[in-house]
């Protein structure tokens, strides 16, 4: 992926574009609000990571909102020091595809990166997703693995839905917690990781080959092969 | 922060000093007003009554000459004389060389050179001084014919009655000066007490208040307000100081638990790999501590009352079936029971992710605390407009001298200590309790705890009376 990170912070900057890069993506980085008005606006990319609050005059959210007046549909996070929730939604009001508040982790800023710039492409249409022998139909909400019909709760479908549909990416916790049950907090028990070893009780563990992998310090995936 | 003194204001910048003014301007003019009103009735009465009878009597003179010619109008102009008791009316009848015909005058007053004209003029009559007021008429065949009162009397009555008046408007402007210097003098009063207090406050003693006349008047509620207003101030000042104590204080601990990881490391880690794990502990470390400062800023929001912005009308089984659901699945794999029980709707006004969070913070607590195999319930009552959401647990609970202190930020009472948390759950299950206008209350659930999340105030919640249970 081609991404633009938009970022004063010197080291912050440095830690996220080094941790890209060797993740395989190509990135272009911008220091200051203008340049990165200026790169956002000429150039193309897959996905765009804007801090909040910027030097050079042109704050992040200024970025936004002329991009999204120029119709410009690239996915973009916005990496910020404001948590409040008020913050939150002003971010995700004005354009924004997804908001990281600092501190974070960066396996958490690459899943959800790598998340929007896999968004929308193919995925409107789809009625029906399928990994290996996994299928899940969004219509008949039915899944089989291997021919064999499973049984799920309705959350536990959603839960199987988002992983499929982010299948071979990292999901983190707390993307399961938004996306699944729309939770924006932080819960204290490791809630997340009961329902996902519930839902492979369902799908993995009468199969020869598991699905769903745990990534180690970042969250799960859903995938073909075993761990790298 | 230092503001002038009233008194050392310009005079006409105090606002006393515009209070007692407009006070005695209203009293003054009120006064006069009064005054003319006075003088108009009685006085302009007596004038208007004099000129009125005057005039009547010329009507009736003129027409007698009319009658019976200048012989019937000497009659009658000396029946008229004789019939006048007070002995007050004034009649001349000359010729028309303004020789005397009839009436009481010796000669022509001078002054009355035109006709159609009020004339007042001093006489003397019966060896008196007077003053006659007359009126002057032509006749036919040149007689003039003069008609008056002696008002002397009246006139003595008027300027009696004006002096007074103007006195009385005197007295009252004086009084209405030593009215408003008192009630600059109060105003100022009253407006010194509280900036006494806010001076002070200001220079640091929060212990100050305002001072209450107790007559309970419209000053006495301004102070009450300012004083309620200072003592929430002092709470939260209080608050603010508690949490910045106990942050110093608990997040020192895994600070240094992370700082003691990283020089441990740096000076004694023999391979990368022993590194690599002291680094990620060290990680692990701060994430926890920013999950502290994320928990605090949430309540510090929360309890600044900023979130009302996102009060909505919502169906709180939603709310708690979405809690349940996540929380469900951990309780089943402790082999806890989990009961759920709430009418098939319930419509509220509130903030949905506040609502969830603080559940979620409540069902997270009892299920920590429960032993295996014992039982959470999680259920919603509407008890006389309130709205109840009850979670119980078979927990130690908490012990009745620790229940008021258990909301406090980064409190853990003593069967806490050991389990994983950092004390803040209650805390903001309270804040979202009184955002909601609402509050916590921590049961005896006999054995363990209930705690009553009991938003009391809220409005219009149509509760269908049919609970329906069902278990996780």
């Amino acid at each position: 992926m081609r991404i633009l990170v938009v970022e004063d912070d010197k080291d912050v900057a440095g830690f996220v574009v080094r941790g890209l890069k060797e993740t395989g993506h190509v990135v272009e980085h911008a220091a200051n609000g203008r340049d990165g008005l200026f790169m956002a606006v000429s150039e193309n990319f897959d996905a765009i990571i804007l801090d909040r609050m910027l030097p050079g005059g042109v704050d992040g959210l200024k970025i936004l909102e002329t991009l999204r007046a120029q119709k410009n549909p690239v996915p973009v996070m916005i990496l910020s020091a404001m948590a409040d929730v008020d913050d939150r939604v002003k971010g995700l009001k004005a354009g924004g595809d997804d908001y990281l508040t600092k501190p974070f982790a960066f396996a958490e800023l690459l899943a959800r990166v790598e998340a929007l710039g896999r968004r929308g492409k193919a995925e409107a249409a789809q009625t029906k997703l399928v990994v290996e022998d996994l299928e899940l139909d969004l219509l008949s909400r039915q899944v089989k693995r291997a021919g064999q019909k499973i049984d799920l709760q309705p959350r536990e479908f959603r839960l199987l839905e988002y992983l499929m549909r982010h299948a071979g990416q990292v999901v983190t916790r707390t993307m399961l917690l938004e996306g699944v049950w729309d939770y924006h907090f932080d819960p204290q028990t490791n809630v997340i990781d009961v329902h996902v070893s519930r839902l492979r009780q369902k799908v993995d563990k009468p199969f020869p080959v598991a699905l769903i992998h745990t990534v180690r310090y970042a969250g799960y995936m859903l995938r073909a092969e075993g761990p790298a | 922060m230092t503001g002038k003194p009233v008194s050392g204001l310009g005079l006409f910048r105090s606002a006393g000093f515009r209070f007692g003014m407009v006070y005695a301007l209203l009293l003054t003019l009120s006064a006069v007003a009064l005054a003319l009103f006075v003088w108009w009735f009685t006085a302009g009465l007596l004038d208007r009554q004099t000129a009125s009878a005057i005039r009547a009597d010329a009507q009736g003179l003129i027409e007698r000459f009319d009658e019976g010619g200048i012989a019937g109008l000497v009659a009658t102009i000396e029946d008229r004389l004789a019939a006048n008791v007070d002995d007050d009316a004034i009649y001349l009848l000359v010729d028309q060389n303004m020789r005397r015909v009839a009436g009481n005058l010796d000669s022509w007053p001078s002054v009355v050179n035109k006709a159609g004209e009020w004339r007042q003029f001093p006489v003397r009559r019966a060896g008196a001084r007077s003053l006659a007021l007359v009126f002057r008429y032509e006749l036919p065949e040149g007689f003039h014919l003069l008609v008056g009162r002696d008002v002397q009397v009246r006139v003595q009555l008027g300027n009696l009655l004006t002096d007074a008046l103007i006195w009385a408007v005197v007295v009252v402007l004086a009084m209405a000066t030593i009215g408003a210097i008192i009630v600059r003098g109060y105003f100022r009063r009253t407006v010194a007490n509280v900036s006494v207090t806010a001076k002070a406050i200001a220079a640091g003693d929060f212990t100050q208040r305002v001072k209450r006349s107790g007559r309970g008047d419209e000053f006495d509620q301004l102070a009450e307000v300012i004083n309620d207003m200072l003592d929430r101030i002092g709470r939260l000042m209080d608050g603010v100081r508690q949490v910045s104590n106990a942050i110093a204080h608990d997040l020192r601990t895994p600070i240094t638990r992370a700082r003691a990881r990283l020089e441990e490391a740096a000076r004694n880690a023999s391979s990368p790999d022993d590194l690599h794990a002291a680094i990620e502990r060290a990680t692990a470390d701060l994430d926890g501590i920013v999950a502290v400062f994320q928990a605090l800023l949430r309540i510090a929001e929360i309890e600044a009352g900023s979130r009302r912005a996102n009060f909505q009308r919502l169906d709180l089984v939603t709310v708690l079936e979405g809690v349940a659901d996540l929380y469900g699945a951990v309780a089943e794999e402790r082999g806890m029971t989990f009961i759920v029980t709430h009418p098939p709707k319930l419509e509220i006004n509130g903030d949905p992710a506040l609502l969830q969070q603080a559940v979620a913070n409540l069902i997270d607590n009892a299920l920590k605390f429960s032993p295996a195999g014992g039982t959470v319930s999680l259920s919603v009552e509407v008890r006389q407009r309130r709205t109840l959401i009850i979670v119980t647990d078979q927990g130690p609970g908490i012990p009745e001298e620790d229940r008021v202190r258990a909301t406090d930020r980064f409190y853990r009472g003593d069967s806490a200590r050991g389990t994983p948390g950092s004390g803040l759950g209650l805390s903001l299950v309270q804040a979202v309790a009184q955002l909601h206008a609402g509050v916590l209350r921590l049961e005896d659930a006999k054995p363990g705890l209930r705690a009553v999340l009991d938003l009391s105030s809220m409005d219009e919640t149509e509760a269908k009376k049919n609970p329906v249970q069902d278990a996780v």
